[in-house]
């Protein structure tokens, strides 16, 4: 079977053809970069996005502070992640590379700000 | 005026490109206790302080940052010089000998005798009242940045039901953004024949999330009084204008904007700078330097970049540009590039011929193209011709004159980047 994906890994957004054999991408064409042919062979199997929101900080310079996972976590736990982000409050001050939830689900992700507040 | 400054060099903007840009000329020999930005906002960091998502610094720093991860590298930079910075700090004018006049609330009002300024002010979003979309004015029609400060610096939504019109990598990110955190995306519709947002934002903001995009569709009409009730829309024409018989009511209590951005030139119109039609910044040689001579401009405020990473290229080729011309530096003789045939224009505008190092030109083209070339003709010679498998108005493309090119320039010679069939 042949695929066509769009690579999300970088803005590029090279366009892939992932062929799938029993169930394995056995070749990936038209990445430009060794992420491009891991993202084709995660994206036919499992695939992963990265999450980036907000997270409520109690105490500080501003309400919220930016999060993101730590590294990307599988696509259909976003929402679920989502729930638990907010339903967590920090106290301030916080820094970039802060935990904010650790191991969020059992995924072996942690959810960490990327910024500064005071 | 009571209170006047002397600097080498003042940075007007705080962003990314302000950064870049001053940081660049304290690299390039300006010592740093003679440059000073100038911020409209509490803190530096520009736009990518509300920019939580990720997608940042790939290039730059060889790793995927979100926006306030990026912007800090650089404040962090410039907190450790001497650069000295002024925030929340308005620019009123620039006068003809490089004065610049800015007020604050400690200071009042300040006059700045400056060498060299580099405009980095950045862009702002095309507002509704550009668009003439019928319909009474009730709350909750806004522009995609503003729902995105809203959500993700003030810590609120604006809306729970959503139309999206155009899009905008804002836009798309928007999307996202408010369907993450509740939200419900009914459409995003887009007035052009193709999405002016990067390939993966629509992979990955609209159809991760099954939201229809609707090409060649748009808004004409907002209801509701005091609060957004719907919205009805139609597709159009190859005129862009709406086919009759194919309006649709979409109920919805929000409607955000992604209709493109549009440089903040108050400044560089104040001091007639020359100003090119189809960027809506200033012209500029390939160290950044517009018409009046020891003012640069960079970053958005000279062309609308997709990615920040360019933005802090092309800032520190701005900066480089005004300190040398702070140490006597300064051209006169140009050749001149333009963009034909499906290259809407070019930037820079023109080229020193004494200029030795490599000089890349960036373009964008008017539609989207597959399997075509990318040919650089100085006057009629080709010397550049590449193949590219796919173009598009959203993805901002750049070709690279070589040394051994721009050592052949003469005086008014035409270097021209066009799309020939592939």
């Amino acid at each position: 079977m042949i695929k066509e994906l769009t690579c999300v890994a970088c803005p590029l957004g090279c366009p892939l053809v992932a062929t799938i054999e029993n169930g394995e991408v056995v070749d990936v064409k038209g990445n430009t970069c060794k992420r491009g042919a891991e993202y084709a062979k995660t994206e036919c199997t499992h695939p992963v996005r990265s999450l980036t929101t907000t997270a409520k900080v109690n105490g500080g310079s501003s309400y919220v502070v930016p999060v993101k996972s730590s590294v990307a976590m599988p696509k259909e736990k976003l929402f679920e992640a989502m729930k638990v982000i907010n339903s967590t409050t920090i106290d301030a001050p916080v820094h970039i590379g802060d935990v904010v939830v650790s191991n969020i689900l059992g995924l072996d992700v942690d959810i960490i700000a990327t910024n500064e507040v005071k | 005026m009571s209170n006047t400054l002397n600097f080498d060099l003042v940075v007007v903007g705080g962003g990314p490109a302000g950064m870049a840009a001053a940081l660049s000329a304290r690299d390039n020999g300006i010592p740093e206790e003679n440059i000073i930005i100038l911020e409209r906002a509490e803190t530096l960091g520009g736009i990518l302080e509300q920019c939580i998502h990720t997608g940042f610094g790939l290039h730059y720093f060889g790793e995927e940052l979100s926006g306030p991860e990026y912007a800090h590298k650089f404040i962090e930079q410039v907190e450790n010089t001497k650069i000295a910075v002024k925030t929340d700090t308005m620019v009123l004018n620039i006068t003809d000998d490089n004065h610049v006049i800015c007020s604050n609330k400690n200071d009042g009002l300040i006059e700045i005798k400056a060498k060299a300024i580099i405009l980095a002010m950045g862009c702002r979003e095309r507002p509704r009242g550009a668009l003439d979309i019928a319909g009474s004015r009730p709350a909750g029609v806004m522009s995609a940045g503003a729902a995105q400060k809203f959500v993700n610096i003030d810590g609120y939504m604006p809306g729970k039901e959503v139309v999206i019109l155009g899009s905008g990598d804002i836009g798309l990110i928007m999307a996202r953004r408010m369907t993450l955190e509740g939200a419900k995306v009914k459409v995003v519709c887009e007035v052009m024949p193709y999405s002016g947002g990067l390939q993966r934002n629509i992979v990955q903001c609209l159809e991760d999330f099954d939201i229809p995009l609707r090409l060649s569709c748009t808004v004409i009409k907002v209801h509701g009084k005091e609060r957004v009730e719907g919205v009805t829309i139609a597709n159009v024409d190859e005129h862009m204008l709406p086919i009759p018989g194919t309006e649709e009511y979409i109920p919805c209590d929000t409607v955000l904007l992604s209709v493109g951005l549009i440089p903040e030139n108050e400044l560089s119109n104040q001091i007639n700078l020359e100003m090119d039609p189809v960027t809506r910044g200033p012209k500029v040689n390939e160290m950044r330097e517009t018409s009046h001579k020891g003012v640069f401009a960079c970053g958005n405020v000279l062309q609308v970049h997709d990615l920040v990473d360019y933005v802090t290229l092309e800032s520190q080729i701005a900066g480089k540009g005004a300190a040398q011309y702070i140490n006597g530096v300064t051209a006169e003789k140009f050749a001149y590039c333009k963009g034909i045939n499906g290259v809407r224009y070019t930037v820079p505008q023109k080229i020193n011929i004494e200029q030795k190092e490599e000089v890349k030109i960036y373009f964008r083209v008017a539609n989207v193209y597959k399997d075509k070339r990318i040919v650089v003709k100085l006057n009629d010679e080709v010397i550049i011709d590449k193949k590219k498998k796919k173009l598009a108005p959203g993805e901002m493309e750049n070709v690279a004159i070589k040394p051994e090119i721009l050592e052949k320039l003469k005086a008014d010679d035409q270097i021209v980047v066009s799309i020939e069939e592939g």
